[in-house]
């Protein structure tokens, strides 16, 4: 036997291998490595960037104009939960309706149509939701609105919703719809009572999660809420949100109002990762379940 | 409620020594009885109703839309995707550079955001130590919860200039690829570059999620089994593990791309603003959901408003499209691997 | 756990709901005292919306009457003037008589506030003294033609000046804007090449750059991009601290965009204006060896008949305060205030708003 391996031997054959092997694998852990990246820099600016503006002036001072420092968004901020408020009212109970339909009548041809319908509204782009809810709420009581963008946002909601409430459902045991029903207890007593009440944290957790979701949509609110420099809490006005405002000021050349941006974008950053946290939190053993 | 409880129980109990997995089988006599009652035909009016309105929200959003889209879908017709001329004041309208726009920026991001995304989802489930799985995940998926104005924002102020000052020039001066159609041009910052970079990041975790659940989903047989072979881990996902998963992940790239397809704001704030076609990377450009943004609410002549109503029924109906193959891809995967 | 979340929820809207009830005007009732509580929605014109800002904010310190001004544009305020989406709009591009007989409310009054000037800026971090260009040589730049900023053109009107041999970086708006119909009517009037071209318009087809959104997008672009020029009204570039350039005006004078200049391009027009006048006058480019050759009027819309007692009052009050008490301020904020026999004309004017009874 020849001391070094011919091309073609089983032992350089091995090497190679072992060798590709080698390469590939690393390549994932910096695939992986990459791809935590940019969210350590998105959210190392933003700190750095918006946390010295973050006083309580800003949450309870008004915008200034422009030139005079000091300003705030606490406008935009309970613009923000006025809008998000109007989207749960509308998009909560029937997003969760939708979902029980879902979950009880698994096979059922309207529940595959609205299911797959469903993904696919999730997929749609918020702009698409603006002018819809322009042409149906603004256009005919003839101004903006904060109802109009309460709806636009709930319109989002609803498909998000409908899917969290129906994987939540899913995976109460059936032997307690089962055991209930057993004992006596109507249908929707059993759906209502005892698998929802069961799924319950579950589907509060969608909820909050869809909640974050649109709380931070800008581009339906453009043509609905509109926006709005002063105090105001009136559904039948313009009203200030907080994505709106940092648009705004982001895409503006002055300064003050580029830190309150950054500033805006911290605070709503917090809100959206506080409540995912959460969710995560609370669904972990979920998860756990389902990963084997 | 003691009175039909016990035709009730009959009913349950009779279907219950044949439970398979599901919502336990009705029988129709036990469905008759049950819906009888008015607090469970009340209930199932209820859900029912809900949920028949989501298809007909879809419904009434794309009436909506194309109705008011019908004047500048009527007056230009198929010219209207054809052509490149953007022109308010002579009521000219084609959406030629937007519909460009939005497919390159597109394009861009799912070529720079698919390599990571796959090779962090195989990471995330082939090698990554337990420990390390779940806040690698969690980062990755965190990312999908970034609003869109706030990725907007770090573009403007830190992917842009980082692009104008140091990736653009690199790219046109040092590697000399300036003489090329794709880097001509002056380094604006805000430009098709900059958006796709954006929208990368930005889809990058959808195509991670689903990729990860769908490498899950693959049997631990077919890994054992190619491992049992010979193979090296390597081999092993390559020739056992994503062939598997295939369709599934190209159903998540194609998730990606829906959700690229959409983006108004962060693109908005970084791609230019400029209705025109140009090869280049470096020019400005524009988006279908970008130009809504940006005219919408000064459109001062009811075609130019119908034209926009048009580029909104035209994002409408290819973002359905795309999303209901996206949709159809992963869920046949995911019922596959159920069976 | 979860309970309390609904029940705080319940809370929050219930008490919000009850919050705008009280705090928002009822401007519905007509015989409330003067606007005391009114507010009135705007829109238009990003040009003179730092001095507006300025104004709504002293007005609502004074009276209590709160004007939520949204800056998209002048094409934007137009058209909701149109439309009726809000009570009044702004603009610096005069409403044509097509865009007029639009107006679902009747006749459209023009009323200019303030004068104010497109500036040419542009970033370039060395150069020490203010670049002079001269009206055909900026339409060059803005038709593409001239490409770098140490072309020959640029270099023969600023001698010893040292130009970078870099890109010239355009931006535009990217909205329709009154300030692009000041910044192009100048070069229709100045460019043989640019009228047969893009020519004058709040929108016009761009042949080269980038779309800015706002007076404030535009400024904001070329703060952030080297080797930048763009064209905003001059107190975006002076807030910003942004240089800009000296324009030759018709007299062939390189003159800079100052309170003198502003207000001496409007000299002649005062006089001329006749009693019946609809004040859609243009001063672009007028001769007179001191006038900056690009500014403009700018206008607030207000519908001449009103239909709400207790908004047109305020309207009305409003306007009379921007002329007795608020051109002060607009100089503060480089402005050139109206010409006083202008002012006087225009107070007289607002008489011709028409009331419905009750106000």
């Amino acid at each position: 036997m020849s001391k070094s391996p011919g091309f073609f031997s089983a032992e350089s054959n091995r090497k190679r291998r072992a060798a590709a092997n080698g390469v590939m694998v690393t390549l994932t852990y910096v695939a992986a490595a990459v791809a935590t990246l940019p969210l350590i820099f998105i959210l190392f600016h933003l700190i750095k960037l918006g946390a010295t503006s973050i006083n309580p002036d800003f949450f309870i001072r008004m915008p200034q104009p422009v030139g005079e420092a000091g300003g705030g968004m606490a406008n935009a901020i309970v613009g923000t939960l006025i809008l998000i408020s109007i989207a749960a009212a509308m998009g909560l109970p029937i997003g969760i309706g939708a979902g029980l339909y879902l979950a009880d009548r698994k096979g059922s041809r309207l529940a595959n149509v609205v299911r797959f319908l469903s993904d696919v509204m999730n997929g749609l782009p918020s702009i698409v939701m603006g002018i819809f809810a322009w042409e149906l709420l603004v256009v005919p009581i003839g101004h903006f609105s904060a109802l109009a963008g309460g709806v636009a946002l709930g319109a989002m909601m609803i498909p998000l919703v409908t899917r969290t409430t129906e994987e939540m459902i899913a995976t109460v045991p059936n032997t307690l719809r089962e055991a209930a029903l057993a004992l006596g207890y109507q249908k929707w007593r059993t759906s209502l009572g005892v698998v929802l009440r069961t799924a319950m944290p579950g589907i509060v957790t969608g909820a909050l999660v869809a909640v974050a979701r649109v709380a931070g949509e800008t581009a339906p609110l453009l043509f609905t809420a509109f926006g709005n420099h002063f105090w105001s809490t009136s559904l039948d006005k313009p009203i200030a949100a907080l994505p709106l405002q940092i648009f705004t000021y982001a895409i503006s050349p002055y300064d003050e109002w580029h830190s309150l941006a950054w500033a805006g974008a911290l605070v709503l950053i917090a809100m959206v990762l506080v409540i995912s946290i959460a969710a995560r939190y609370v669904t972990r053993s979920r998860y756990g379940v389902a990963a084997d | 409620m003691t009175g039909g409880s016990s035709a009730l129980d009959a009913g349950a109990a009779g279907g219950l020594s044949e439970v398979p997995p599901g919502p336990p089988p009705e029988s129709r006599l036990a469905n008759a009885l049950a819906a009888s009652h008015v607090g469970d035909r009340a209930y199932t009016v209820v859900t029912t109703a809900f949920a028949a309105f989501v298809p007909l929200l879809l419904i009434l959003i794309g009436v909506a839309i194309i109705v008011a889209a019908w004047p500048a879908i009527s007056t230009f017709g198929l010219g209207f995707i054809t052509s490149s001329e953007w022109d308010v004041r002579a009521g000219k309208f084609g959406a030629a550079p937007a519909l460009f726009g939005t497919i390159v920026s597109s394009i861009i991001a799912l070529a720079l955001a698919t390599p990571f995304a796959l090779g962090s989802a195989i990471f995330l489930s082939e090698f990554a130590p337990n420990w390390l799985k779940q806040p690698v995940g969690f980062l990755v998926d965190l990312l999908a919860a970034i609003p869109s104005v706030v990725y907007g924002l770090w573009g403007i102020f830190v992917l842009v200039p980082l692009l104008r000052e140091h990736v653009m020039p690199f790219f046109r001066d040092t590697l000399h690829l300036g003489s090329t159609p794709f880097f001509s041009g002056p380094a604006y910052g805000p430009s098709m570059l900059a958006a796709g970079v954006l929208l990368a990041v930005m889809v990058l975790p959808y195509i991670s999620a689903v990729s990860r659940e769908v490498l899950r989903a693959v049997p631990r047989a077919q890994r054992e089994a190619a491992l049992a072979l010979g193979a090296t881990k390597w081999e092993m996902i390559r020739d056992a593990v994503i062939p598997a998963a295939k369709s599934g992940i190209v159903g998540g790239i194609i998730l990606g791309l829906g959700r690229a397809l959409g983006e108004t704001m962060a693109v908005t704030m970084v791609i230019g603003n400029r209705p025109e076609i140009s090869a280049s990377l470096l020019a400005p450009g524009y988006s279908m959901a970008s130009l809504i943004a940006n005219e919408f609410s000064e459109a001062t002549n009811d075609m130019h408003v119908a034209a926009l109503m048009a580029v909104g029924a035209l994002l409408f109906l290819i973002t359905i499209v795309v999303n209901a193959i996206a949709r159809w891809l992963v869920w046949s995967v995911s019922m596959k691997g159920e069976k | 756990m979860k309970h309390w979340k609904l029940v705080a929820a319940a809370a929050l809207l219930a008490a919000c709901s009850s919050e705008g009830s009280n705090a928002t005007s009822d401007s519905a009732n007509p015989g409330s005292s003067a606007g005391s509580n009114a507010t009135l929605t705007g829109a238009g014109a990003t040009f003179p919306y730092p001095i507006y800002s300025k104004w709504f904010s002293d007005y609502a310190t004074e009276t209590g009457v709160k004007i939520n001004y949204q800056s998209i544009g002048s094409g934007g305020g137009i058209r909701q003037v149109q439309e009726q989406t809000v009570d009044f709009g702004a603009t610096d591009a005069p409403m044509t008589n097509e865009e007029m007989a639009k107006a679902k409310g009747g006749a459209v009054l023009h009323f200019p506030t303030v004068l104010g000037a497109d500036v040419i800026t542009y970033n370039l971090p060395g150069l020490t003294s203010r670049l002079r260009l001269t009206g055909p040589v900026l339409a060059d730049i803005f038709l593409g033609r001239v490409t770098k900023w140490n072309a020959p053109a640029i270099a023969a009107l600023n001698p010893g000046v040292n130009l970078p041999n870099t890109d010239i970086l355009v931006v535009h708006r990217s909205d329709g804007s009154g300030t692009t119909y000041i910044f192009t009517s100048y070069l229709t009037a100045v460019s043989p090449a640019w009228r047969a071209g893009p020519g004058a318009g709040k929108e016009v087809a761009w042949p080269v750059g980038l779309g800015g959104k706002g007076n404030e997008g535009v400024a904001g672009q070329v703060k952030q991009t080297p080797g930048s020029i763009g064209y905003v009204e001059l107190a975006y570039a002076k807030q910003n601290g942004l240089a800009y350039a000296l324009m030759q005006n018709a007299a062939g004078q390189f003159v800079e965009p100052t309170l003198a200049s502003i207000t001496a391009a409007a000299g002649a027009i005062a006089d001329t204006l006749t009693d019946n006048s609809d004040y859609r006058v243009s001063i672009i480019n007028p001769n007179g060896a001191s006038a900056y050759p690009i500014s403009s009027m700018t206008w607030l819309l207000v519908y001449e008949n009103q239909t709400d007692a207790a908004k047109g009052r305020a309207l009305v009050d409003f306007l009379r305060w921007a002329y007795e008490k608020g051109q002060p301020a607009a100089s503060a904020l480089d402005y050139a205030p109206l010409p006083d026999k202008m002012r006087a004309k225009l107070v007289t004017r607002l008489s011709s708003i028409k009331l419905p009874a009750g106000a």
